[in-house]
């Protein structure tokens, strides 16, 4: 049943919440620590378990499937409620610091690849 | 008239699809007509998802672009935090755990590194701009994090509040920029594979950045920018108002 795909997919994501907010608090941060990367783990384990034990069943993967699907017009409805008059009328200071911090960020990207790159072609 | 804008209101989930839809249709429509296919019809779509924003939220005076217009107040839970990471966790579904796992300590050490750049180049604009006081620093430092680390670091550490508004307005357009340039400049970066996006998702951090910027690249990518990504807001609450602050005051303090 497709619901089971949701149910599994909503019980993965609540699993990985509780735990990055239990993580935040004993690292006594105020933020969720990586609630969703959690979540997705629980996802492809659970996902995986499945597998070996009995085969997903098709239309329970399809309720996986759709809400993944819907992953860019969330997106897109994430674009369209974001404070964009803040970002661009907040003056230089505020301007100049993102896109510095972008800008750097983007740069870094190759080089990092490539040093890990290295390291694993020549173990040494 | 007014019976249908009723009617919207009170459905206003569905009517945030109908709107979504529509943006996409026209946005894919105008990628594929008057551009070739050459942009991406998802990064036209995000772009208009922001000029929207902008132009609901210079109408509306409001905080949360489009969806502070009644009729579109759907669009905000549609594009709230809970729709937006089911969606993430669900593109995990089909990733590839050994590239997560291969990459795995190359993802956490960017994390950590994409923390302390942000925070450097925004520490840096800050004192250009001429504050000289360790805490205002380390808020708009963090604030070049993510807009989250911000205002918990400014918070934590006693800070103003306009330099805490300062610093939201920084990781927001942090946030927005990632968006739409992460398409511009993902063939020049290497942004094609799943240990790059690791490396991606840790060192911009910004969870709606790197969502938006990988939906218009490439969603194959997502679960892996995401991943990193996630935790990036957490380990910038720790170490922006402890040590990169501590740091920031003894060199404001040697000079």
């Amino acid at each position: 049943m497709v619901v089971y795909g949701v149910a599994l997919l909503a019980a993965s994501m609540l699993i990985g919440m509780v735990a990055g907010d239990a993580l935040g608090a004993l690292l006594g941060v105020q933020a969720n620590v990586g609630g969703v990367g959690i979540a997705m783990l629980m996802l492809i384990v659970f996902a995986n378990l499945s597998r070996e034990r009995f085969a997903l069943n098709p239309a329970t993967e399809s309720g996986v499937k759709f809400w993944a699907a819907m992953y860019i017009p969330i997106v897109i409805a994430m674009a369209a409620k974001q404070n964009v008059v803040a970002a661009v009328s907040s003056g230089w200071l505020a301007v100049i610091a993102g896109v510095g911090a972008v800008a750097v960020s983007f740069a870094l990207i190759p080089v990092f690849t490539r040093l890990a790159g290295r390291r694993k072609r020549d173990p040494s | 008239m007014e019976l249908i804008g009723q009617v919207l209101i009170k459905n206003g989930l569905i009517t945030a699809f109908v709107f979504v839809g529509l943006v996409m249709a026209a946005s894919y429509w105008f990628s594929r007509v008057l551009t070739g296919g050459r942009i991406e019809g998802s990064a036209i779509a995000i772009t208009v998802g922001l000029l929207l924003a902008y132009v609901g939220g210079v109408h509306t005076g409001g905080s949360k672009g489009v969806a502070d217009i009644p009729l579109l107040a759907g669009v905000g839970l549609l594009g709230g935090a809970m729709f937006r990471d089911f969606a993430i966790v669900a593109t995990a579904f089909g990733a590839d755990l050994r590239a997560i796992r291969e990459a795995g300590l190359l993802g956490a050490v960017s994390i950590v590194l994409g923390v302390v750049i942000s925070f450097a180049v925004g520490a840096l604009v800050a004192v250009a701009f001429g504050y000289t006081d360790a805490v205002s620093i380390s808020t708009i430092g963090a604030g070049a994090a993510t807009y989250i680390v911000g205002p918990v670091t400014g918070t934590a550490l006693g800070a103003a509040s306009d330099v805490i508004a300062l610093s939201v307005a920084a990781g927001l357009v942090k946030s927005v920029l990632v968006m739409v340039g992460t398409p511009l400049v993902a063939r020049f970066i290497g942004l094609d594979n799943p240990q790059s996006a690791m490396v991606y998702g840790g060192l911009m951090g910004t969870t709606s950045g790197v969502a938006g910027g990988l939906a218009a690249t490439d969603p194959k990518l997502v679960p892996y920018g995401a991943m990193t990504a996630t935790f990036y807001t957490g380990v910038g609450c720790l170490l922006a108002p402890s040590v990169l602050y501590l740091a920031v005051r003894s060199l404001t303090q040697a000079f």
